[in-house]
């Protein structure tokens, strides 16, 4: 097997994949959104459950790729608990990862995270909406959320 | 190679037909470092070599526009364009190239039927029959359609193995019921649905037919006169030619009719500042200068498809089928979706706890080329309850080492996902 496919398949990612963290609905959330990729067919929804400017929970359910669905796993463990500001920025941080160009040096808080396995995506432009999808729901609704704050 | 005087005529013919695949050149190089096996033909097929130089010969001596100066160049475009317009009529046995409309491609082209021809007939209530396995071309333009008119889409069952038996079909025609829209042949599924039995019944119950051909056209005689349909829509890039030109076929009285599809230069016989009068047909329809270097690609495409004989490409394609159908099947833990007799080149599967699109990914790695996702027919898709297959689609350039490739890769697949 080639070592490509070996650093897009890590077995972190693989394990997220078969057995995904929080994959289940989450009765009392704040928000319900979904993101598809109609590309390739991925279909999430991800739930979130706030407490006043804190993430409290995250789940997600749906179908996807093992990118997809390893993605979305790990996003369920590491937004869980921030507050809705720093869980932002870390949806920024992540994104800028996944999209960074091969060769540029990994954000160095990022790089001691599990979501670390999933750089190499960055390799694959085809993949890369795969990995962003459940990131890029939670973004958009914790930042309608935070712009509805604002205005209030 | 065998005693047996049938199998030796077949591997004859087998061998005979490997000679093709040195006309395209994309096919010679690697990919990821194994050489390229292109199983993707279904969404566009590779160009031949013929095709690439009759536009580039074109493109470096003779263009100019056409229909339209007395100078050299303006004429020599005009008869590589209009010569491939005969090519076209030739091919399809149309009664005369007045019946042939160059557009973009087949989406255009039901487009067109959709706006021009079924726009001004339909009123609420009236009914247009689609069957589950369209594509998204030949699905969105009659629900726009629909929206605007207050007619009804009505849908015809899909069989399990993904076969339309012709009653499916023919049971659903009412007194309502004005068009019937329906692929020859399914992209997702390889599906042939049975036109020659379904189309007399809908002529005799004063339906009109249109036909999306687009995978038709690349893998078997098509004759549209025999086949009896009103319209046949088809695009150039499935059949080894250049993309963004495509055929629409209708019969003369039907598109004499229509009112025209665009307005602007060619299409017109006479303008004043008060009124235009239109050009005939085919030109009508063709507003503006039209894709001429497609056009000669096009011709060139049918003529080398031609060279090679369709009775040959469609045999070779169904004995290249029966092995990777085979080969699938014997994977043990792959599941044809598809499986309807006599179906064409296209295989849809699904492997066991993989995602299609992992898979893609990982056999690019192999060097071997299939489309992932729903195929533009997502309501198919949803009818056998799959968010999307790996497709693996053959063509006449494609040969034994490509579905050896396909099916090594898979090796690789499970490996990482078992």
């Amino acid at each position: 097997m080639s070592a490509d496919l070996e650093a897009l398949y890590r077995d972190q990612v693989l394990a997220h994949s078969r057995e995904p963290c929080n994959f289940c609905r989450l009765e009392d959330a704040d928000h319900v959104v979904s993101g598809s990729n109609p590309l390739c067919g991925d279909s999430l929804q991800v739930y979130i459950a706030l407490d006043g400017e804190r993430v409290d929970g995250l789940s997600f359910e749906g179908h996807g790729c093992a990118i997809s669905v390893a993605s979305a796993s790990m996003m369920t463990q590491m937004l869980e608990g921030c507050s809705c500001c720093d869980a932002v920025k870390t949806i920024a941080r992540v994104h800028d990862m996944l999209t960074s160009s091969d060769g540029e040096a990994l954000d160095a808080e990022l790089a001691e995270q599990p979501v670390a396995a999933l750089a190499a995506v960055r390799r694959y432009p085809t993949r890369v909406k795969c990995a962003t999808l459940a990131w890029q729901a939670v973004h958009g609704a914790l930042t309608e959320d935070a712009e509805t704050v604002t205005t209030e | 190679m065998s005693a047996n005087p049938k199998q030796a005529r077949e591997d004859h013919f087998e061998r005979d037909m490997a000679q093709y695949r040195a006309d395209f050149p994309a096919l010679v190089q690697e990919v990821n470092g194994h050489p390229l096996a292109f199983l993707d033909s279904a969404a566009s097929s590779q160009r031949a070599q013929p095709v690439i130089d009759a536009v580039t010969h074109y493109e470096t001596h003779d263009h100019a526009n056409v229909h339209r100066g007395v100078h050299t160049l303006s004429q020599r475009a005009t008869e590589s364009y209009e010569g491939a317009r005969e090519s076209v009529q030739r091919f399809i046995n149309g009664a005369s190239t007045r019946e042939v409309v160059f557009t973009r491609g087949t989406t255009e082209s039901i487009n067109l039927v959709a706006q021009c021809f079924a726009g001004p007939r339909l009123s609420a209530g009236d009914e247009v029959l689609i069957t589950h396995l369209e594509h998204h071309a030949n699905i969105v333009p009659w629900q726009m359609l629909c929206e605007r008119t207050g007619a009804k889409l009505i849908v015809a069952h899909v069989e399990d193995d993904g076969s339309v038996p012709a009653e499916n079909v023919t049971s659903r025609f009412t007194d309502r019921t004005r068009i019937l829209a329906i692929s020859a042949v399914s992209n997702a599924l390889g599906t042939v649905l049975p036109l020659d039995e379904i189309i007399p019944a809908a002529k005799a119950a004063d339906i009109t037919v249109v036909v999306d051909g687009a995978q038709a056209v690349p893998h078997q005689q098509v004759d549209v006169q025999a086949l009896g349909a009103d319209f046949f829509a088809f695009s150039a890039h499935k059949m080894v030619g250049p993309t963004g030109i495509g055929v629409l076929w209708g019969r003369e009285t039907l598109l004499d009719a229509m009112p025209p599809w665009q307005g602007g230069g060619d299409m017109i016989e006479t303008v004043t500042l008060e009124k235009s009068t239109w050009n005939t047909l085919p030109y009508k329809f063709e507003a503006g200068t039209p894709n001429i270097s497609g056009a000669v690609g096009l011709g060139a495409a049918v003529e080398y498809l031609q060279g090679v004989g369709m009775d040959n490409i469609s045999r070779y394609e169904h004995l290249l089928l029966n092995v990777l159908t085979e080969q699938l099947e014997a994977q043990g833990d792959v599941r044809i979706v598809g499986t309807a007799p006599g179906k064409a080149a296209v295989v849809s599967f699904l492997m066991d706890g993989v995602h299609p699109h992992d898979l893609g990914t990982i056999v690019d790695h192999h060097g071997v080329a299939v489309r992932t996702g729903h195929h533009c027919a997502m309501p198919i898709m949803q009818r056998f309850d799959v968010p999307g297959t790996a497709r693996a689609s053959l063509a006449f350039y494609n040969n034994r080492d490509d579905i050896d490739a396909l099916v090594a890769s898979l090796a690789t697949v499970r490996k990482l996902f078992k």
